[in-house]
């Protein structure tokens, strides 16, 4: 993963995934039972997620039981069920965060003066030298762990990547020839900037915001698996994993299926922001 | 976006679509180019300046007094310091001192290779990361190589077979690129470890440990490069000096190996130096689940216990490990499409 997050946006072939409609509609059934289970929790969840009952610890997955029970014998599907709302919050937090960051750094990049954009340039390439995980660990260190320096840190690290996206589009947009042919017409700059070179640049966010979203998720649970993250007992999914660790050898699917649920909702973010980017693509042409 | 610096000249701009190697040609010197190569090495001390600079300022925005912070942390309690205990500490790491003194300080000790004091064990940081940093390497290098053999072997068997195989190799690419290392690992650990017995469950230091981790990195790696390596690769298998090459009566296999294949990499040579820091990251997690000795422990430790020399040390060391991966990148273009060279 580190790979995560990074060159996502990239390649047209594998937006292949994302133009069968059936896989669109898929991740779009998989983003709304997550949202059902954020917001109405005990509609979904079939046990008490703080329920112990030690009979029952260390369930395999069975028909009652369907993803197991962890040590306490607590059900671990309700406790999925019951922290997807901590965990979207996080994913949704760290993007806001690192969308607001990258816009900042990305069009002062591309629009400031001259010695302002370059020095810009210098700190968002300063910033890419620190691989994502590493920049949010080094947040982590100094803030202390904890949701919020989650959102921060997850925000701050995945930055970078996307202040490229957005100087590129800029400079994209800055170069057409519709602004050339404004520039002409003796439009002013500013009017030009906001009719012109804003909307077009800033369009492709949208499916960044999907993607980046999933990638959250990822990158903030896997501080959680470190230990610097939520800390159990809370189900918020990477606290899950936290507390599953120390059962690998005896109990798998402690972590193996709050993993696979990660997985599931990143992919389908994935999907869902490359088949916007597509659209969006076949309105350019 | 293309992870390589915005600088650089000769690598494809970050543009949604690799362009071809045609579009760097274009601007490369006559010669070897050693200009460029001097324009990026000043671009990398820059880079690194920064770096030094933002691991001093974290230092300096841990919130509270620092010398009380420090002892805090040797001591693992919280409590009220009295004034002589206060002093040592901060003659020790040089606290007294105005900022602009300590952080000039802070950048001699970087490049004469001191990355300063550890604040829990009390010791060089450098000595520290020294002792630990080895496996790391190891680790990461064999991942990136395996990283390449799956790709390159997936790609060639997979791209431009027709529709069908064509879109099962992409969605694979883009499927097994998302994975999060941390599942990845334990799936791995899991069926290969555990249940199988085929590799240690703790891994050690020891060779047969080193191959589960390594193929944990690897597998998200190759995802990557393989979606940069395919888009060129069946881009390349209709360009004219293919069809010449088949004209020639050359047959499927050496067209691939021989023509496409040297083409469509480039991509992913620009992917590697970014891979090499990602990897590093990635290895913190992967070294947690396969209780592999190596960096990332000590990092986690220092992050948990907030032993900021340490965590930037480790910072620093993998910024300038980017750096030199993305000159040597640089140099292994020139290498590899000799119209930079001759052009």
């Amino acid at each position: 993963m580190t790979a995560l997050g990074q060159p996502l946006l990239t390649k047209p072939v594998s937006a292949k995934l994302a133009a069968t409609p059936w896989g669109f509609f898929l991740a779009i059934a998989v983003l709304l039972f997550f949202v059902v289970a954020a917001v109405f929790p005990a509609a979904l969840a079939t046990h008490d997620p703080y329920a112990m009952n030690f009979a029952n610890a260390l369930h395999p997955p069975s028909f009652e039981f369907w993803f197991g029970t962890d040590e306490s014998g607590r059900d671990l599907y309700s406790r999925v069920i019951y922290g997807t709302r901590e965990s979207l919050l996080i994913g949704v937090g760290a993007t806001a965060v690192s969308l607001s960051l990258a816009l900042v750094l990305g069009s002062l990049a591309a629009l400031a003066g001259r010695f302002a954009s370059a020095a810009v340039n210098r700190i968002i390439e300063v910033l890419f030298a620190f691989p994502t995980l590493l920049l949010a660990l080094l947040l982590v260190a100094v803030i202390g762990p904890s949701a919020m320096s989650q959102v921060v840190a997850v925000g701050v690290g995945t930055a970078p990547g996307y202040a490229r996206i957005i100087r590129g589009q800029i400079l994209k947009a800055k170069d057409s020839g519709y602004v050339e042919a404004a520039v002409a017409l003796g439009h002013p700059r500013a009017w030009i900037l906001r009719n012109h070179v804003l909307p077009n640049a800033l369009r492709p966010l949208v499916a960044i915001f999907a993607l980046s979203v999933g990638q959250s998720i990822v990158w903030a649970s896997s501080l959680s698996f470190l230990g610097l993250g939520v800390a159990p007992p809370s189900p918020e999914w990477g606290a899950l994993l936290d507390a599953g660790k120390q059962y690998i050898t005896q109990a798998g699917w402690l972590t193996v299926l709050p993993g696979l649920v990660i997985v599931v909702l990143a992919l389908a973010a994935t999907t869902l922001g490359k088949h916007i980017q597509n659209i969006l693509e076949k309105d350019e042409k | 976006m293309t992870p390589t610096s915005s600088s650089d000249t000769l690598t494809p701009p970050a543009a949604p679509a690799p362009s071809g190697p045609a579009g760097g040609g274009a601007r490369a010197s006559r010669r070897f180019p050693w200009r460029l190569i001097a324009g990026k090495l000043v671009g990398a001390v820059v880079v690194l300046w920064g770096a030094a600079t933002a691991a001093f300022l974290a230092q300096t925005a841990l919130p509270g007094d620092r010398a009380t912070i420090i002892l805090n942390i040797r001591a693992g309690q919280a409590i009220e310091r009295t004034p002589a205990e206060l002093a040592a500490i901060n003659q020790e790491y040089g606290l007294q001192n105005p900022l602009l003194v300590q952080y000039l300080e802070y950048l001699r000790g970087i490049v004469t290779g001191d990355l300063g004091t550890s604040y829990q064990q009390h010791r060089p940081v450098a000595a520290i990361i020294g002792e630990q940093m080895w496996p790391t390497i190891v680790l990461t290098l064999t991942a990136i190589a395996l990283a390449w053999v799956i790709m390159v072997v997936w790609v060639t068997l997979t791209a431009g077979r027709g529709t069908k195989v064509s879109s099962v190799g992409a969605v694979l690419d883009t499927a097994v690129a998302g994975l999060p290392h941390y599942w990845l690992g334990i799936i791995l650990l899991l069926v290969f470890a555990l249940t199988l017995g085929w590799f240690p469950v703790i891994s050690g230091t020891s060779p047969n440990g080193l191959f589960l981790p390594a193929l944990t990195l690897a597998i998200p790696l190759a995802g990557f490069m393989g979606q940069a390596t395919r888009a060129e690769f069946e881009r390349s298998l209709d360009q004219p000096f293919v069809i010449t090459a088949r004209m020639r009566g050359m047959g499927d296999w050496g067209v691939r190996l021989k023509h496409v294949l040297r083409h469509s990499v480039l991509p992913a040579v620009t992917l590697s130096g970014w891979a090499l820091g990602a990897t590093i990251s990635g290895a913190v997690i992967v070294e947690s689940i396969f209780t592999r000795s190596g960096i990332g422990s000590v990092l986690v430790t220092a992050v948990n216990t907030q032993d900021l020399p340490v965590v930037t040390g480790i910072v620093i060391l993998i910024a300038a490990l980017y750096v030199v991966a993305n000159i040597l990148v640089d140099i292994a273009y020139v290498i590899i499409d000799p119209r930079l060279k001759k052009s």
